[in-house]
């Protein structure tokens, strides 16, 4: 994934109702009337929402009749968690190993 | 085990680590400062450490290189800039992959109870270089599954 379209998924997802509304899509596709239901936010406040995740390619939205659906999309969303994590995983593991090493070393003093 | 603390805040080509250690400050200094006992640590296990170059004194250039099993070599090399002190070690840092992409990385070791905490703060040429540095730590695919994906969505974005 290009690193603009890294920015621009971190950026969807620094919203905690875009975040909460990723996380209600994991359960199924939603119409934007289901969607909106538990946010104290109107329609067109979700629909603005949407906008942003489906420019982030974090959801898809299909007509199906009169309502459009919501679909979560998975792979950015992987991709961006992979950024950080695999940074985390190489400091993580590399100071377990240090803190090995300390460990070692302060059992013989002047080595 | 002690949390590791990575912030990476969105608008600023910053990424800033701590992580506390029972150890003793200079005995810390010594390990990040001594090439011998950097390399017994540094990287993925699963990766051979090799130190050619590291000479921790003002315009002391460093180079290591992560070795894969299969031979495939991650190359990283920079200059020290400043006498190293564990008030300061500041260097910069360039991804043999990613030619071009320097940061400036400065580590300083606080004292606390006894205990010492790293600090690195790495600066960027631009918030796109930053993001294409921690990628092409990526090299070897996507491993994170899905189940990150909960994490990810609970915990607050480490996008500041």
């Amino acid at each position: 994934m290009p690193s603009d379209q890294l920015s621009t998924v971190f950026g969807a997802l620094a919203d905690p109702t875009r975040r909460a509304i990723l996380a209600r899509l994991m359960e199924g596709d939603l119409t934007v009337g289901e969607l909106r239901s538990p946010f104290a936010v109107s329609q067109p406040a979700i629909s603005r929402h949407l906008k942003v995740l489906e420019g982030a390619g974090l959801i898809s939205r299909t007509k199906r009749a009169t309502a459009r659906l919501s679909h979560l999309e998975a792979a950015p969303l992987m991709e961006a968690t992979a950024w950080l994590a695999r940074y985390r995983e190489y400091w993580d593991e590399s100071f377990e190993r240090l803190d090995e090493l300390l460990a070692t070393l302060q059992r013989r003093p002047g080595q | 085990m002690p949390e590791l603390t990575i912030t990476a805040p969105r608008d600023v080509p910053f990424i800033d680590i701590s992580r506390e250690f029972d150890a003793p400050r200079d005995l810390v200094y010594r390990a990040y400062i001594d090439p011998e006992l950097l390399a017994q640590w540094l990287g993925p296990r699963r990766l051979e450490m090799r130190v050619d170059r590291w000479d921790p004194v003002d315009g002391g250039a460093w180079r290591y290189v992560h070795v894969e099993k299969d031979g495939t070599e991650y190359g990283f090399h920079g200059v020290f800039h400043g006498k190293p002190s564990p008030d300061g070690i500041v260097q910069t840092f360039e991804f043999e992959g990613a030619p071009g992409h320097v940061s400036l990385d400065s580590l300083l070791l606080e004292e606390r109870d006894g205990k010492t905490v790293i600090h690195t703060h790495s600066v960027y040429q631009s918030v796109e270089a930053r993001d294409a540095m921690v990628q092409a730590g990526m090299a070897d695919g996507l491993r994170e599954g899905f189940d990150r994906l909960e994490e990810l969505l609970g915990r607050l974005v480490p996008v500041g």
